[in-house]
């Protein structure tokens, strides 16, 4: 069967979610992914003309709050539930080349 | 009407220049959570499960920023209309929930413009909200990102309000950039969205540059120039990255479109090189905010509400003064000086003499301007205006109404000028040269130096209540008008 989505595109979504995909999972996604896009293929093929289209799924507009300083949450604490933590700072490894 | 001479990279060549300016808007707290919105305080100190992104947190928007937003948008004359949020998607540790909420498709701003000193005028693409990211430190390797061991985070600016204003690629050269830059952080400033302090990075440029042989009316392949963070940091990464374009298209290499960085210390830009590939943002509606769509009776209300900006004076004094230089023309237009003219030109002082004073005595005593009110400024004014005190005489006058609050006509008195307008000073000269009859005679025969001996002379006598310049004055006038009797 034809895919609507082929496995480069598969692996490229995967990377940029920072997901390790094996092979088998690659199908797996091909496969589920195209169905996803088959049905919004489906909806694409309704006729809408006479629907403003919709920038939110609410009706809710203006959901506004005071600027008021409320407390927020104790450092100390928070970076005892980091991963790894100095001098007052969340410390991460190197951000470019290899780690 | 561009009153400048626009200076291209290389004989030939123009820039092509856009800007995005970040500006960090001034709530109290952040864009989605009640944390405060502090410079300077000790790291991770403003952090809750909000802008750290811990799971199962939601944003609720900031009615303040959205206020700013509209204020800065109606000052740059855009479209006010209703927006909504966008996820912009990016693995990167200042982001801890690997998006940042920002806007995409529908600013809450969009087609304004800006017309800058020189009477260009820049169109602004869009004005849109978005959250700040939190800062890094990178330990090891020089502090350089490329070269660091590890790195640290402090994530209290994470989520603070940014507005995004984007400019259309009018901008023809570094200079006009910094004139950009500097007009529309006046704006900013005078509409309270802003502190407008560059060096504390509360506004942050991008540069898109391209460079193109004059007449081509096409762009070529752009460079951003990532955190441009002073003027002067903005006009020399410009002028570089400009002749390194003009001379890769020269040697007939390739432009490629890239991000690069100011390198301040070694005054060249450099490629950043990151592990991302090209931008794949995917952006997509951020379910958690619904659309702020502003009420038109809010944004009438603040557009009444907007602030006197410096474009309006500039008009204003174009009426009355066409010819005045641009220097003495920003000099006095400031918000210290401004309500000073405004002032003096509606009292009908000399639009001249009102621009000199204030360009000159005004600004010199703005820091000690204590009792000088407008309207005692005009008071002061009005008596030259009549011919009553002479230049210098103001020039004390105008200091003295700065230190003490008695009323001018007391003031004149207590300086001892009461006897001092123009004819008085002349009479009082021409008292004087009748008794010098033989150096009155060389003068006016044309001998300059005797002037000198006769201006003594009058001080001597009177220099308690009039000045040398004034003396001087009633000096030539008098001979004038002697030499015009005898001839």
């Amino acid at each position: 069967m034809t895919y609507r989505i082929d496995q480069a595109d598969v692996a490229h979504i995967a990377k940029l979610a920072r997901l390790s995909l094996s092979d088998d999972e690659i199908d797996s996604y091909q496969n589920s992914l195209s169905r996803i896009l088959e049905v919004i293929d489906v909806m694409n093929s309704e006729d809408l003309s006479g629907f403003a289209p919709m920038d939110h799924p609410l009706e809710t507009v203006n959901l506004l709050r005071e600027d008021l300083v409320v407390p927020g949450l104790d450092r100390a604490e928070v970076l005892e539930a980091a991963p790894s933590a100095e001098d007052n700072y969340f410390r991460v490894p190197r951000i470019l080349g290899s780690s | 009407m561009s009153s400048r001479t626009i200076a291209g990279p290389a004989r030939g060549w123009e820039y092509v220049i856009g800007l995005e300016v970040h500006t960090e808007l001034r709530t109290a707290t952040k864009l989605f959570c009640g944390c405060p919105n502090a410079f300077g305080e000790e790291p991770n100190t403003s952090i809750c499960p909000v802008c750290l992104g811990l799971p199962g947190s939601l944003p609720v928007m900031n009615a303040q920023a959205v206020d700013f937003a509209i204020r800065v948008g109606l000052a740059l004359n855009a479209t006010i209309q209703r927006s909504q949020f966008h996820r912009k998607n990016y693995f990167y540790p200042d982001m801890p929930k690997d998006f940042q909420i920002s806007q995409y498709d529908v600013p809450i701003n969009a087609n304004g413009h800006l017309e800058l000193p020189s009477g260009a005028v820049i169109g602004i693409e869009r004005a849109h909200l978005e959250e700040d990211t939190g800062k890094l430190v990178h330990r090891g390797g020089g502090g350089r990102i490329e070269s660091a061991e590890y790195s640290l985070i402090d994530y209290n600016r994470s989520g603070v309000p940014l507005l995004e204003i984007v400019s259309a690629p009018d901008i023809r050269d570094p200079e006009e950039a910094k004139e950009y830059v500097a007009e529309l952080r006046s704006i900013l400033v005078a509409v309270g969205a802003s502190d407008g302090r560059m060096e504390e990075g509360s506004l942050r440029v991008d540069a898109n540059v391209s460079v193109r042989p004059v007449g081509e009316t096409q762009m070529r392949t752009r460079v951003e120039i990532k955190n441009l963070n002073s003027l002067r940091s903005l006009t020399r990464a410009l002028e570089f990255e400009g002749r390194r374009q003009v001379q890769l298209y020269e040697d007939g290499e390739a432009m490629l479109q890239q991000t690069r960085f100011w390198d301040e210390a070694r005054a060249v830009t450099g490629a950043l090189r990151l592990k991302e590939e090209a931008n794949d943002y995917r952006y997509f509606p951020e379910p958690d905010l619904p659309p702020v769509a502003p009420d038109p009776l809010v944004i009438e209300a603040r557009r009444s509400e907007l602030p006197e900006f410096l474009s309006t004076r500039r008009a204003q004094l174009a009426d009355v003064l066409p010819e005045l230089s641009r220097d003495l023309r920003e000099t006095v237009i400031t918000d210290e000086c401004w309500p000073y003219l405004r002032a003096a030109l509606d009292a009908n002082i000399t639009p001249h003499r009102a621009v000199a004073r204030c360009a000159n005595e005004l600004v010199a005593l703005l820091d000690e301007i204590g009792a000088l009110s407008p309207s005692r400024f005009v008071e002061v004014l009005a008596l030259e205006d009549e011919g009553k005190l002479g230049a210098s005489q103001v020039k004390v006058l105008l200091r003295e109404a700065c230190l003490d609050p008695l009323a001018i006509p007391e003031l004149v008195a207590k300086l001892g000028f009461t006897a001092s307008d123009a004819d008085a000073v002349k009479a009082m000269v021409a008292e004087v040269v009748a008794s010098c009859t033989q150096e009155w005679s060389r003068y006016l025969a044309g001998d300059e130096k005797v002037a000198g001996f006769l201006l003594g002379q009058v001080m001597r006598r009177y220099g308690r209540q009039i000045s040398g310049s004034d003396a001087r004055q009633a000096l030539t006038r008098l001979a004038e008008e002697a030499r015009a009797e005898s001839s």
